[in-house]
C-alpha cells in the first residue's frame, strides 16, 4: 500500500516534471517566435513596405544585443561598460545606436538597386562582425559577453520565462501597432507609391531618397531591438551571432513565408517557421549523435527547399499583403464636397 | 623586398586568381541573367568537394581531379537553374536573388551532409618543398599550378567568347536581352552555356583554394564577398574587368597588412578580408560601374 503510494506519487513527481519541460519549452518557443517577429515586422518595414533588399539583418541584430549588454551588465575586465543601466534602457539604447548606425550605412547604401543593396549590406555587416571579433577591448572578442543580466531572473522556475516572454510579448505588440498604423497613415502609403514606383512618386514631389532613408533606419532600430532582447534572453552575445544563416536567412524565410507587406503576416512567419525549426531539432535530437548532427544539415536542406517550393507557388506567402482601401468618394464622385473643402481662392 | 614579394604579393596574386575564377562566372551571370547569384560562393564549395571525392576514393591527383569536379558542378549548375532560377524568368529579379540564397543554404547544408564539417585537404599529411629562384625568391609549385592554369582558362575564354558562334551569342545578350532574342539567339542555350561556364570556373577555383589551403564548408561563402567586389571592381558583366578586378581585390588584401609604415603592419590582419568588404561598399557607392568604366544595370 505504501510502496504503491509512492510510486503513485513518483509518478506524479515525473508528470508533474514533465508538464514544467513541456511549459518551458513552449514558453521559450513562444519567446523566440516574438523576437524574431520583432525581426521580421523590421524587415517588413524595410522590405514589405519601402522595397529595401537589407540582406544584413545580422549586423543590426548584432549591434543591439551588444548595445544593450554593455550597457546594462556590471564593469567587467573583459569588455567595456559597468553602466549597470536598467533593461528598458538598455533595449532604448540598443534601438537608437542601432537606428544611428542604419542612418549612416543608409545615407550610403538605400540609393542602391535591390542586388546591390542586397551586395552592400551583406558587406557592411561583414565589417561589423569582424570589429565585434577583433576589438577585444570592447567586446570581450571571439569569446563574446555572457551573464547579460536578464529581467525577472530571481523569480522560481516558470514564473521568470513566463514574466520575460510577458515582456517580449508586449514589445511585439507595441511593434506591432506601431507598424500597422504607420503602415495606413499617409506615409505608409508613400512609402508604398515608392516601393511600387520610383518614378512616379518623384514626379509627385515625393523626397523618394529620404523616404527609403527613414524606412531604412526604423527597420535598423527595430532590428537592433530584437537583437537586443535576444541577448537578454540567452544571456550571450559573441561574434557568431552575425551568422547570416540564423538571423538574416531565417528572418528573410519568415517575412517571405509570412508574406511580405503585411505585418500580422510576418508574425505568423516568425511563429510557424521558429516552431518548425525549433520542433524538427525537438525530433532530431532524439536521434544518435552522429545522425544528430547530420540532420541538423537535413533540417537546413529542407527549410531552404520549403522557401522555394513558396517563392515559385505562393510568393505572396500565408497573409498576403492588404493595401488599405483609398476612399475615393471626395474625389470621384462629389466634386463639389472637394471644392467646397478647398482653400478659397483670392 | 624579397620577403614582400614572397609573403604578400605571391600570395596575394594567387588569391587573385581565385577570385578571379569566381568572378568570372558572378559577371557572365550578371550580365546575362541580370541578378546576383548569391550562391556562386557555395558552388565554389561543391566543386572543391567533388574533387575531393575523387582524391580520397579513387586516388586521383588534384589536378585530374580537376576536370572532372569541372563536368560535374557545370551539370549541377544548370540542374539548379532549371529547378530554381529558370521558374523565375519573367519575374522581379529580386525573386531569383532571394532563391539564390536559398540555393546557397541548400547547397552547403547538403555538402556538410554528405561529407561532414570536418576540415578536410587533398593531400593531407605532405608538404611539397618550395621552389626556390634566385636563391631567395620562393614559390610553392602549387602556386604556379595555380596561376599557369588560371592563365589557360582566361585565355581559352576570351577565345570562346570571341571567336566562337556561342560566345558571341553570349556577349549579345549580355548587351541587349530583348534585342538578342528578336535577332533569333537561342536564349535558352545561351542561358544554359553560361551556367556551364560559371558552375566550371567556380568548381576551378573551389579546387585552387583547396590546393592552397583547406577544405572546410565555409570556403566557398567566406569567398562570395570578394568575389562581387571583384565583379563589381571590373565593371559588372564584364569577364575581363573580372580578372582584373580579382587580382587587384587579392592584392589589396594581402599587401594591406604589409608594414608600409613603420614595422606594425598596416592593418591588423584580422581585418584583412575587411578590406574587399570595404572596397566593394565604396564602389557600389561611389563607382558602382566599376574601375573601366562598365555599365551599370537597373
Amino acid at each position: 500500500m505504501a510502496a504503491k503510494r509512492s510510486l503513485q506519487g513518483a509518478r506524479l513527481h515525473v508528470s508533474s516534471e514533465l508538464a514544467l519541460g513541456l511549459l518551458l519549452y513552449g514558453v521559450s518557443l513562444l519567446t523566440m517566435s516574438g523576437i524574431y517577429g520583432v525581426l521580421a515586422i523590421g524587415l517588413n518595414i524595410q522590405w514589405g513596405y519601402t522595397g529595401l533588399f537589407n540582406a544584413g539583418i545580422a549586423g543590426f541584430f548584432a549591434i543591439g544585443a551588444y548595445v544593450s549588454a554593455i550597457v546594462t551588465s556590471s564593469a567587467s575586465p573583459n569588455f567595456v561598460g559597468g553602466f549597470n543601466l536598467p533593461f528598458p534602457l538598455g533595449l532604448l539604447t540598443a534601438m537608437v545606436v542601432a537606428g544611428i548606425i542604419g542612418y549612416f550605412v543608409g545615407r550610403l547604401c538605400v540609393r542602391l538597386k535591390s542586388d546591390y543593396l542586397a551586395i552592400a549590406t551583406i558587406g557592411v555587416a561583414e565589417i561589423f562582425r569582424l570589429i565585434l571579433k577583433n576589438e577585444a577591448w570592447a567586446t570581450n572578442g571571439p569569446r563574446g559577453i555572457s551573464n547579460i543580466p536578464r529581467p525577472f531572473e530571481s523569480l522560481s522556475q516558470p514564473w521568470s520565462q513566463l514574466a520575460f516572454l510577458g515582456v517580449v510579448v508586449l514589445v511585439v505588440l507595441i511593434a506591432y501597432f506601431l507598424a500597422e498604423r504607420a503602415g495606413r497613415s499617409p506615409w505608409g502609403r508613400v512609402m508604398r507609391s515608392i516601393r511600387d514606383n520610383e518614378a512616379a512618386s518623384a514626379a509627385i514631389g515625393k523626397n523618394v531618397i529620404g523616404f527609403r532613408l527613414q524606412g531604412f533606419v526604423i527597420g535598423a532600430a527595430l532590428m537592433g531591438l530584437g537583437g537586443a532582447l535576444a541577448g537578454h534572453f540567452f544571456k550571450f552575445i559573441g561574434p557568431e551571432a552575425t551568422e547570416p544563416l540564423m538571423t538574416t536567412f531565417l528572418v528573410w524565410v519568415m517575412l517571405i513565408i509570412g508574406g511580405s507587406g503585411n505585418n500580422k503576416g510576418a508574425l505568423l512567419g516568425a511563429l510557424v517557421v521558429w516552431t518548425l525549426w525549433s520542433s524538427t531539432e525537438l525530433l532530431t535530437s532524439q536521434l544518435p549523435p552522429d545522425w544528430a548532427v547530420r540532420a541538423t544539415f537535413l533540417r537546413v536542406f529542407l527549410i531552404g527547399l520549403g522557401l522555394q517550393i513558396m517563392l515559385q507557388r505562393y510568393s505572396k506567402g500565408l497573409l498576403p499583403e492588404q493595401l488599405p482601401k483609398v476612399d475615393t468618394t471626395d474625389l470621384v464622385a462629389s466634386p463639389r464636397t472637394a471644392q467646397e473643402k478647398a482653400p478659397p481662392v483670392e | 623586398m624579397i620577403e614582400f614579394i614572397n609573403f604578400y604579393l605571391i600570395p596575394g596574386l594567387v588569391l587573385g586568381c581565385m577570385y578571379a575564377l569566381g568572378a568570372i562566372g558572378i559577371s557572365l551571370l550578371f550580365g546575362i541573367l541580370r541578378f546576383a547569384h548569391f550562391a556562386h560562393g557555395d558552388v565554389i564549395t561543391l566543386g572543391a568537394y567533388f574533387a575531393l571525392l575523387f582524391v580520397t576514393t579513387l586516388g586521383f591527383p588534384v589536378l585530374l581531379a580537376l576536370p572532372v569536379a569541372m563536368i560535374l558542378t557545370a551539370i549541377v549548375s544548370v540542374l539548379l537553374d532549371r529547378g530554381f532560377y529558370r521558374p523565375f524568368r519573367n519575374s522581379p529579379t529580386i525573386y531569383l536573388v532571394i532563391a539564390s540564397f536559398g540555393v546557397a543554404l541548400m547547397i552547403r547544408s547538403a555538402v556538410q551532409l554528405l561529407w561532414g564539417v570536418k576540415v578536410e585537404s587533398y593531400a593531407a599529411g605532405t608538404f611539397s618543398k618550395p621552389l626556390i629562384f634566385f636563391d631567395t625568391l620562393r614559390i610553392a609549385d602549387k602556386h604556379l599550378w595555380i596561376a599557369g592554369l588560371t592563365i589557360v582558362i582566361v585565355f581559352a575564354l576570351h577565345y570562346f567568347l570571341s571567336r566562337s558562334k556561342l560566345g558571341k551569342a553570349m556577349r549579345a545578350m549580355a548587351d541587349d536581352p530583348d534585342l538578342a532574342q528578336v535577332s533569333g539567339i537561342p536564349t535558352e542555350k545561351v542561358v544554359r552555356a553560361t551556367w556551364i561556364i560559371g558552375g566550371g570556373l567556380a568548381a576551378t577555383a573551389g579546387v585552387f583554394l583547396g590546393m592552397d589551403t583547406q577544405l572546410h564548408t565555409n570556403m566557398g561563402w567566406d569567398l562570395l564577398l570578394p568575389i562581387f567586389a571583384a565583379a563589381i571592381l571590373g565593371g559588372i558583366g564584364s569577364p575581363y574587368g573580372a580578372v582584373a578586378g580579382g587580382l587587384v581585390i587579392g592584392l589589396a588584401e594581402e599587401l594591406s597588412s604589409y608594414p608600409w609604415i613603420g614595422d606594425a603592419p598596416l592593418l591588423s590582419p584580422g581585418y584583412k578580408t575587411g578590406v574587399a568588404f570595404a572596397l566593394m561598399v565604396a564602389l557600389l557607392i561611389w563607382r558602382p560601374s566599376g574601375l573601366f568604366r562598365g555599365r551599370v544595370f537597373t
